[in-house]
């Protein structure tokens, strides 16, 4: 990786629900931001500049919103930035802040990222009609379904495979006291019998949308050398992003995707990922994506992710656990989500996931985040020693 | 730190462009800056864009923007929501980190197909104050008010700095508002926001910036005139404007000194209205040997999501032109002057 070692030594999560009515926006991210402070021995003093990112400004209807939380988040008299990339910003947030160590410009940054959903309606905010453009009106979902129906069609997969997808991750966020999700009786069967919104995806093969925020703070290799819990140090990251309107696009299994993953595997030494990284976290906002995303990002050859999904190599006790933490499809802060996966990530490599925490064995793990139509990546990935 | 330099720059502006939308907007300066820096498409090591929702009234502007750019294959990118001054900031990070030598930085965005100074309101904090739907005009007439009653200026300080803007941007092609204004006539106009004029606020302007940078060897190589980037510093104000003093801009003296501003032959400076540039100057510390936004500012061309960047470009074309050695450009960001950039530039090899 280019640039000085670069460390997260905090990491913070808000409570994710439907709506957190409890709290403003400020105290929403602020519940984040304390959290990650605490864990890294620091207060708000301490930190350089901060780094703030969320989706669509329309979905809580605060533009530019890194000025009104300027005071909250303790960035008065500090640099302050607000990235915005679709789906894919809570992972560019974190390595724009990361950059900002890895370049010798800071030694503390704090980074955080939130949606606040219930201010709004999400899937109608995605997809405002426009003047002279023609109109999707069609939600993530309705735009992702005929996606998911084409890797079905290539691969062949069966249609149950989504369906494990949202049993494993619901199961595995009963053991997450953030999640959002708690279904303690999900079954196939209830996922089956949900109502079917966009084919082949039923209502529980679908995220939640949530209220919540996801911090860290990122330091410097001397700061991370005195920090007061272990540090996740940043061993790679990328970003890449292709074009929306692209007939030479593949959707399905996009080259952007490719190549970032063969970017900050590049970076960190990963040349198998299934057998390198001892999890994943990855942006998984709709069940079918965890199969397309396997072959995507390279553990397994193409056409063959849906075959991972059934042997339950993905669950928490398979050889390659993805989203432990029960992962996007249960709890889905849009703008935070990104950030959510390099944290969660983090804190399994840092032995900090509490009752989801998988062995470590390489000690490394994958953050990954997605964005827009499948267009805009961004990866990280940490461990346990120093690069 | 990397030396890092600014090897191209177009823009465009106009005060209402009904025939393109923001895509069709920045092609041109996007092809313009990439064809005279001398860096190819595929050389481009890094992207980031600075646009705002809200302009366009749909989410996700910088999507159908990077359309624009030709992005395959699949580019390093990224986008701030923010002037595209702080995309150049980002982009100069990623430059620093060693990661990449060269990077393409735009901004656009269309204040003519709705309410800008309306929309501005939806800045302001969601709970207290947006209630009351203060116009950024209202807020900024705030500010003046506050700043005449302390500073000992008058009105017709203000309408010399509008005038003089108008003057100078006779000079300036994408000026939207010039002409051979004197303080009297600025003085005759209504005030409508007491106490400014229209010709204190600056125009409703549509329009795309692009800038490519380059570091160290590459941008001599590619370059006969870099102009380098010797300081990048920027700090945000607290957000409610009853703590903070408006009638000075703390943080743009902070991120100055940052800077190590010393002389400067030249200075353009992010003022959308014409008592910013006063405060600003304060701020600053610029003495009467600096020109003051020789393009006319954003008091002439105000396209909103790219003036904070093309006050650098202004400032650097005129240092790769030889017409100055060292100069000053500033964006800023928010009501009142709430978050500013300050950014020293210089040529020579």
């Amino acid at each position: 990786m280019a640039g000085q070692r670069v460390a997260v030594v905090g990491v913070g999560q808000t409570v994710h629900r439907t709506a957190r009515k409890d709290v403003s926006m400020a105290g929403l991210v602020r519940e984040a931001a304390q959290e990650a402070l605490d864990d890294a021995g620091m207060a708000y003093a301490d930190i350089d500049a901060v780094v703030i990112g969320k989706a669509p400004d329309m979905f809580e209807g605060v533009a530019m919103p890194e000025l009104y939380l300027a005071d909250a988040l303790g960035a008065v008299g500090k640099p302050m930035m607000r990235v915005h990339t679709a789906g894919s910003v809570g992972g560019s947030t974190s390595i724009v802040a990361a950059k900002l160590v890895a370049a010798g410009i800071h030694e503390r940054v704090l980074t955080v990222a939130y949606e606040k959903q219930s201010e709004s309606n999400a899937t109608w905010g995605l997809s405002v009609p426009m003047p002279f453009a023609a109109p999707l009106v069609a939600g993530a979902g309705g735009f992702f379904a005929p996606l998911i129906r084409a890797y079905m069609y290539r691969s062949g997969a069966p249609r149950h495979i989504g369906h494990l997808v949202a049993v494993k991750d619901r199961l595995a966020a009963l053991r997450n006291p953030k999640a959002h999700l708690h279904l303690p009786d999900i079954d196939l069967k209830m996922v089956e019998e949900s109502f079917l919104l966009w084919d082949p995806l039923r209502y529980l093969d679908v995220c939640p949308s949530s209220d919540g925020a996801m911090a860290m703070v990122i330091g410097s290799e001397s700061v991370a050398d005195a920090a007061p819990n272990p540090p996740a140090w940043i061993h790679g990251m990328a970003m890449r992003s292709e074009p929306t309107m692209f007939a030479r696009r593949d959707q399905v299994n996009p080259q952007a995707g490719k190549d970032c993953a063969a970017d900050v595997y590049a970076q960190a030494g990963i040349t198998d990922p299934r057998n390198d990284f001892d999890c994943a976290e990855v942006y998984v906002p709709f069940s079918w994506f965890e199969p397309m995303w396997l072959e995507n990002l390279g553990f397994c050859d193409e056409g063959d992710g849906w075959k991972l999904t059934e042997k339950g190599a993905t669950a928490p006790d398979g050889d390659i656990p993805w989203n432990p933490s029960g992962g996007v499809l249960s709890s889905n802060p849009i703008g935070a989500s990104g950030m959510v996966r390099f944290g969660e990530a983090a804190q399994q490599v840092r032995g900090r996931a509490g009752d989801y925490q998988v062995e470590l064995r390489t000690g490394k793990a994958l953050g990954h985040a997605y964005g827009g139509g499948s267009q805009f990546f961004s990866m990280w990935v940490v461990g346990r020693d120093k690069p | 730190m990397r030396d890092v330099a600014v090897v191209s720059f177009a823009y465009s502006a106009v005060a209402e462009d009904a025939h393109h939308n923001e895509t069709e907007m920045i092609v041109p300066v996007v092809r313009e800056a990439l064809a005279s820096s001398g860096v190819d498409h595929d050389d481009l090591g890094f992207v980031c864009s600075g646009s705002l929702d809200y302009l366009q009234g749909g989410p996700f502007a910088f999507v159908a923007g990077l359309d624009a750019v030709g992005a395959w294959p699949p580019m390093r990118e990224s986008h701030v929501e923010m002037d595209a001054a702080w995309a150049l900031y980002e982009a100069w990070v990623a430059i620093q980190t060693g990661e990449v030598d060269t990077a393409l930085v735009y901004g656009f965005g269309k204040s003519s197909p709705g309410d800008l100074h309306e929309i501005m309101a939806l800045q302001t904090d969601p709970y207290y104050v947006l209630p009351l739907w203060p116009s950024m005009v209202d807020l900024a007439a705030l500010q003046a008010s506050a700043y005449l009653d302390a500073s000992g200026h008058d009105e017709k300080d203000l309408a010399e700095v509008a005038a003089r803007a108008q003057r100078n941007a006779q000079q300036n092609p994408h000026a939207v508002r010039k002409g051979d204004l004197t303080t009297e006539a600025v003085l005759a106009q209504p005030v409508t926001h007491h106490p400014l004029r229209d010709a204190d606020i600056a125009p409703i302007t549509d329009g795309a910036a692009a800038m490519v940078i380059a570091a160290d060897d590459t941008a001599r190589r590619v370059s006969k005139n870099p102009v380098w980037i010797r300081a990048l510093e920027h700090r945000i104000e607290a957000h409610g404007l009853g703590v903070r003093d408006l009638t000075v801009s703390e943080s743009t003296r902070a991120a100055a000194q940052a800077a190590g501003v010393g002389n400067v032959e030249i200075a353009e400076l992010h003022a959308q209205f014409s008592h910013e540039e006063l405060i600003l100057r304060d701020a600053l510390g610029l003495n009467g040997t600096t020109s003051v936004n020789p393009s006319g500012g954003a008091l002439a061309a105000n396209p909103v999501m790219s003036a904070g960047l093309i006050r650098i470009g202004e400032v650097a074309r005129r240092i790769s032109s030889g017409e100055a050695k060292r100069g000053l450009a500033h964006a800023t960001s928010g009501p009142c002057l709430q978050h500013n950039m300050v950014c020293v530039l210089e040529g020579g090899n």
